[in-house]
């Protein structure tokens, strides 16, 4: 029977997405073996992350300052706004570093079955970025689930009421994919999205 | 030929049974409550979709067992085999994966390989009851000839779950919202209404070569709920909006569509018919469904309890139908008797209490 202490460690690591109480209980016995060098470690960096984060109060970032290194960085040119749903897909494509503009987190999509409004999005506060001007383009980067398209879709007609271009991310072939393997749904995108050859 | 050999775990009835062999005809004798019918709907679950019976994930495990279950087929694609599988892990018992040739795939995938139909006692009310059991019916058979139908009747159904959500609010809904959901809910119904008029219309054609005798022929149309252009689907959603909410509901669109079916000859709605034409007209939509499917692309029929309920002149006429035919067929009956004409050829297994004994 493990003490009190490691199974609340446990369920607090359980909580954690994609982990669950039996990945919890192997992270926990690992930290166990290995509380000489791994447990400092993590706690410190807990602890710093828990002093030190803070959330962007422009783009809705995590960073440890305010506004956030991407919205500070005077290379990043701020005509151009990429609105993405969480703070993962900012992570997926700043690693890239493929956009050179900034981001807007939504903190979400909509959602009526889980409740998701529009008010529970930083949608106010994107609207009002714009509003403010110097900014000349909105790229939508939602996902391709129905929500994400939902969103992206509600997006662009808020945004209408502002002299931006609006665009979205292509949806349709993988690099590297092969017609053969894809299924209609994808393939039809691709088809509407096709574009002239340069 | 499609399904070279089927192999069920823990399935309702069945800890362990395979069926090796099988043949263009598959017989499966025994008695009532001996697990024939269970072996069809494990066959009906390597499509996509809750199977035959539309049971519950947690009703088919078999009770006593790992709380899991299993169903694995060989099937025969020209001279190679492609394993398909579908199963439910104890672990995740709300959860159903299929996999294809050992590696997981979504469940849509299942219906890329092959396409199941099925008639049973069950569905000798098609004509009879709510719009709701026809257009499953339409759905699946256009789903046999066109596996992407799964993807947008999937998205369909969530943007429907969304608007009619947004529809029960106390709050008027936020049109913006509801236009982006509307568009969702256009593109993929339109496409469905695209798809099973495609169906209906072929179906129809294929149904009108066919002689009134000895199986009823049924004149079918479809009442497809809304356009099948997306354009034009959007404006009648948006339009519908005041009426919708008042309802607390979407009441345009393809889920509200209908299979028409009329006796040809007699002008007469099938849900009028005799319960004799009923399922002979079923029969005849199934048969004329089956000669739709390219030659490439393997089709299983799964017949419940059909051939012992027709008469022997309609039983001959339909083994006639099937041999002509170039799906692979499984048959249930309690009685050796009824399937005389087609037992030289068929392979046959008697089934008891959840186990199967091949016998020819």
């Amino acid at each position: 029977m493990a003490s009190q202490e490691i199974e609340a460690l446990a369920s607090a690591l359980a909580r954690l997405p994609g982990l669950g109480p039996r990945s919890a209980r192997r992270a926990v016995l690992w930290l166990v073996k290995n509380r000489e060098r791994a447990l400092p470690q993590l706690v410190e960096t807990l602890a710093a992350v828990q002093d030190t984060l803070v959330e962007c109060e422009t783009c809705f970032n995590v960073d440890t300052r305010n506004p956030c290194g991407i919205c500070a960085d005077p290379r990043r040119d701020a005509k151009s706004i990429c609105v993405v749903e969480d703070v993962s897909d900012l992570w997926a494509l700043d690693r890239a570093r493929l956009f050179q503009g900034t981001y807007h987190v939504l903190g979400g999509r909509l959602s009526a079955l889980d409740g998701v409004r529009p008010e529970d999005l930083t949608v106010g506060e994107l609207l009002q970025r714009v509003e403010a001007g110097g900014v000349d383009e909105v790229v939508l980067a939602m996902n391709a689930t129905l929500e994400g398209q939902t969103t992206a879709h509600y997006l662009a007609e808020r945004l209408e009421a502002f002299p931006v271009k609006v665009t979205q991310l292509a949806h349709g072939l993988p690099v590297g994919g092969e017609l053969d393997y894809l299924d209609e749904g994808t393939l039809a995108q691709a088809l509407r999205a096709r574009r002239p050859v340069d | 030929m499609a399904l070279a050999s089927l192999t069920l775990s823990d399935f309702r009835n069945h800890a362990h049974s395979e069926f090796a062999d099988a043949r263009r005809f598959n017989l499966l004798l025994g008695e009532n409550g001996a697990g024939k019918t269970n072996a069809l709907e494990a066959i009906s679950l390597l499509s996509p979709g809750r199977g035959m019976r539309r049971a519950a994930l947690g009703e088919m495990a078999r009770d006593g067992g790992t709380g899991g279950l299993a169903v694995g087929a060989d099937l025969r694609v020209g001279d190679d085999i492609v394993r398909l599988g579908t199963r439910i892990d104890p672990a995740r018992p709300g959860r159903r994966t299929a996999r294809i040739n050992g590696a997981d795939a979504p469940l849509a995938r299942l219906g890329e390989w092959l396409g199941v139909l099925w008639l049973t006692p069950a569905m000798d009310r098609l004509f009879t009851e709510s719009p709701g059991g026809r257009r499953r019916f339409l759905d699946r058979l256009v789903l046999a000839l066109e596996p992407g139908h799964a993807h947008h009747a999937t998205r369909y159904e969530t943007a429907l779950r969304e608007r009619n959500r947004l529809l029960a609010d106390d709050a008027l809904p936020d049109p913006v919202w509801m236009a982006g959901i509307e568009a969702q809910l256009a593109e993929h119904g339109a496409a469905m209404n695209f798809s099973r008029a495609a169906l209906v219309g072929r179906l129809s054609r294929a149904l009108a070569q066919l002689p009134e005798e000895p199986f009823a022929r049924p004149d079918i149309a479809l009442d497809q709920g809304g356009s099948d252009d997306a354009d034009a689907l959007r404006e009648a959603l948006a339009a519908h909006r005041p009426r919708d909410r008042s309802a607390g509901r979407t009441l345009i669109g393809p889920h509200r569509a209908d299979l028409l079916v009329h006796m040809a000859g007699k002008d007469r709605p099938a849900g009028d018919c005799s319960t004799g034409e009923q399922k002979a007209m079923l029969i005849a939509l199934v048969l004329a469904h089956a000669g739709l499917m390219p030659k490439d692309r393997p089709l299983v029929l799964l017949l419940d309890e059909v051939a012992a309920h027709l008469d022997p002149e309609r039983r001959a006429a339909l083994f006639d139908r099937l041999r002509d035919g170039q799906a692979q067929v499984w048959l249930t009956g309690t009685e050796r008797a009824p399937f005389a004409e087609i037992e030289a050829e068929a392979a046959r297994w008697d089934v008891s209490a959840g186990s199967v004994e091949r016998r020819s």
